[in-house]
């Protein structure tokens, strides 16, 4: 790390977690942290990537709730609809220990509204009969 | 005996879509026959989202992408027969039929015009590591651990020591830490990664979790449950270094270190086995060295991305579906030989008069390599080339042999695929 801190251009390489290739994703940062350039993505979900990254990083959530009512389910699976702040994501699953569903369940059924404040919707992605 | 065209062992995304393609729009009759009381196998119990960029161009959970295949499998009008176990395959003269257990019709016999096995993998066991020690209780498969947890709703420990970065291990030390356990370490033997660098990232690296390669639990301390285990340094051939272990008191360790083909029914049938992938050796038509007994999915080789396993698995259905019809190939196949850096390769053999314009061969490398090409020859000839960048056996590559490339040549005796400058 120069002596400069933030005021400095520099590079920093990411290896994008959109999809299975992992691509090795470079930004290059100007003065204050302004993002440049993203090079090394194969798509362009790798640049979203990145430009969220360095700035306000995001990660979807999944996890399992107990359900009432199933014949033979115990728990269904659900996920956070859209990706939150990944600062929160230990909020959103906390908040999620204290929810349970009722059968019937069908996969995009909404579990939790607004889960931990962050403005997203909870919903199933497995069915309970 | 009951009979249909094609039989398909095993309701996992292999066999959902092998069943999918072989009944080719109703045109022929298809079963598929699960032990499991739900269809979609291994995939129930990943619910981390992942699945299916390639097949839908959107991020499903384990549980959707299964979903979507049941749903499609339904749709197509290939019958389901669940809670229904597989105990024998066997090929005779009128073509292979299968023999299965259920609790409402007891044991039966059906016939079939071809057999798809797709019983996908299993996970190896304690018992297959030479860790000294006791074997106290906590100590899991991490497969096991993610169904406790995401099934039963259940956590394995607290304080945790994961051993092997495969894939499944590197997800459940994201999940355990979400729920509140402590993942002291990922130990792996190798100096790289098993798993997707994506794994490591969004799951290691989130949360600060050190992933130590060239590392092994060299001891497990504790006689009824882990009190501690002990981490070792290896060398380059994969001995411990002695004095160089470190102690990490936990209650549990995870064991995420490879999956093992499910081939017993397999080698009963007198399928020929690689001892490389530990799956039946196929030719193009992923047909097995039992006529009319088609493989694909986890039980052929272990795939890392479950979208490819329903490309191959479709193949094999469409195969397995011309097959029962009568088709039959030139009875002419050539070797594809893995050449220098590539470990395995599926399939490995090739009849160029039958093959589609376009095959997909899917290997494995034996190292890490940078800036190298996969190339394909054929006496001498190039037939295809791919660039890559970077080449990790952890992750599956391919390449696509064309059969007008091939038939140019005239006669090809072998395909030998290497990496090169
Ligand atoms: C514990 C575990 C976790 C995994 N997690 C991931 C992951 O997070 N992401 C990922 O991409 N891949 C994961 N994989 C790999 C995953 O298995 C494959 O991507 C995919 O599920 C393979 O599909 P398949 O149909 O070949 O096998 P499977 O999904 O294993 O399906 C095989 C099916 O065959 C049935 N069967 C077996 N034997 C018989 C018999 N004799 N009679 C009747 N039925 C039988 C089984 O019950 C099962 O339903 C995981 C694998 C394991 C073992
Ligand atoms: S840049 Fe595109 S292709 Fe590369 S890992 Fe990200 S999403 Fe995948």
């Amino acid at each position: 790390m120069g002596a400069g801190g933030a005021g400095e251009k520099s590079d920093k390489v990411l290896t994008c977690i959109r999809c299975p290739r992992g691509c090795r994703v470079t930004v290059a940062l100007g003065a204050g942290g302004k993002v440049e350039a993203v090079s090394g993505n194969a798509c362009p979900r790798g640049d979203s990537y990145a430009r969220a990254e360095v700035t306000a990083p995001v990660r979807s959530v999944t996890t399992t709730v107990p359900v009432d009512g199933a014949r033979d389910e115990g728990r269904v699976a659900v996920k956070t609809v859209r990706e939150v702040p990944k600062g929160a994501v230990l909020d959103v699953v906390r908040a999620l220990a204290d929810v349970r569903a009722t059968a019937p369940v069908e996969i995009g059924d909404v579990i939790a509204r607004d889960v931990a404040g962050t403005g997203v919707d909870v919903v199933a992605t497995s069915r309970a009969r | 005996m009951r009979r249909y065209d094609v039989v398909v062992v095993g309701g996992g995304p292999a066999g959902l879509a092998a069943a999918v393609a072989a009944r080719a729009g109703g045109r022929r009759s298809v079963a598929v026959i699960e032990r499991d009381r739900e269809l979609g196998g291994i995939l129930n119990q990943c619910v981390h989202s992942g699945f299916g960029l390639v097949t839908f161009g959107e991020e499903l959970t384990g549980p959707e992408y299964a979903a979507r295949w049941a749903d499609a499998a339904a749709e197509s009008g290939a019958e389901v027969l669940l809670g229904s176990m597989v105990l024998d395959v066997s090929a005779g003269p009128e073509g292979p039929a299968v023999t299965c257990v259920s609790a409402e019709r007891g044991v039966e016999r059906i016939g079939a015009g071809a057999v798809v096995l797709a019983m996908g993998c299993r996970e190896r066991p304690a018992g297959a590591l030479g860790i000294p020690g006791f074997r106290p209780a906590g100590v899991f498969t991490a497969g096991c651990a993610q169904r406790l947890v995401n099934r039963e709703g259940l956590l394995p420990g607290r304080e945790v020591v994961i051993l092997g970065s495969g894939d499944i291990g590197l997800i459940m030390a994201r999940r355990l830490t979400l729920e509140g356990a402590h993942v002291a370490c990922v130990a792996e033997l190798m100096p790289y990664s098993s798993g997707l660098k994506r794994n490591v990232v969004q799951c290691l690296d989130d949360f600060g979790i050190p992933l130590l390669l060239s590392h092994t639990v060299t001891r497990v301390e504790g006689r009824r449950r882990v009190e501690a285990v002990e981490v070792s340094r290896v060398d380059g051939a994969g001995r411990p270094v002695p004095g160089t272990g470190v102690r990490y008191p936990c209650d549990t360790l995870l064991l995420s270190v490879g999956l093992l083909p499910e081939n017993e029914l397999s080698r009963a049938a007198g399928v020929e086995l690689s001892p490389v992938t530990r799956g039946p050796v196929v030719d193009d038509s992923l047909m097995t060295s039992v006529p009319g007994v088609f493989a694909c999915g986890n039980v052929l080789h272990v795939h890392d991305l479950v979208d490819y396993v329903s490309q191959e698995a479709t193949r094999a259905g469409e195969c397995a579906g011309a097959w029962a019809d009568g088709a039959r190939g030139s009875g002419r196949t050539v070797p594809v030989v893995a050449g220098t850096g590539v470990r395995s390769a599926v399939p490995q053999r090739v009849d160029v008069a039958r093959m589609p314009d376009e095959l997909v061969v899917r290997l494995r490398v034996d190292g890490v390599y940078e800036r190298r090409s996969l190339v394909a020859r054929a006496g001498g000839e190039v037939v295809a080339r791919r660039r890559r960048d970077i080449l990790v056996p952890g992750e599956m590559e391919q390449v696509t042999l064309r059969r007008e490339a091939l038939l140019g040549l005239g006669g090809v005796d072998a395909i030998t695929i290497g990496l090169e400058a």
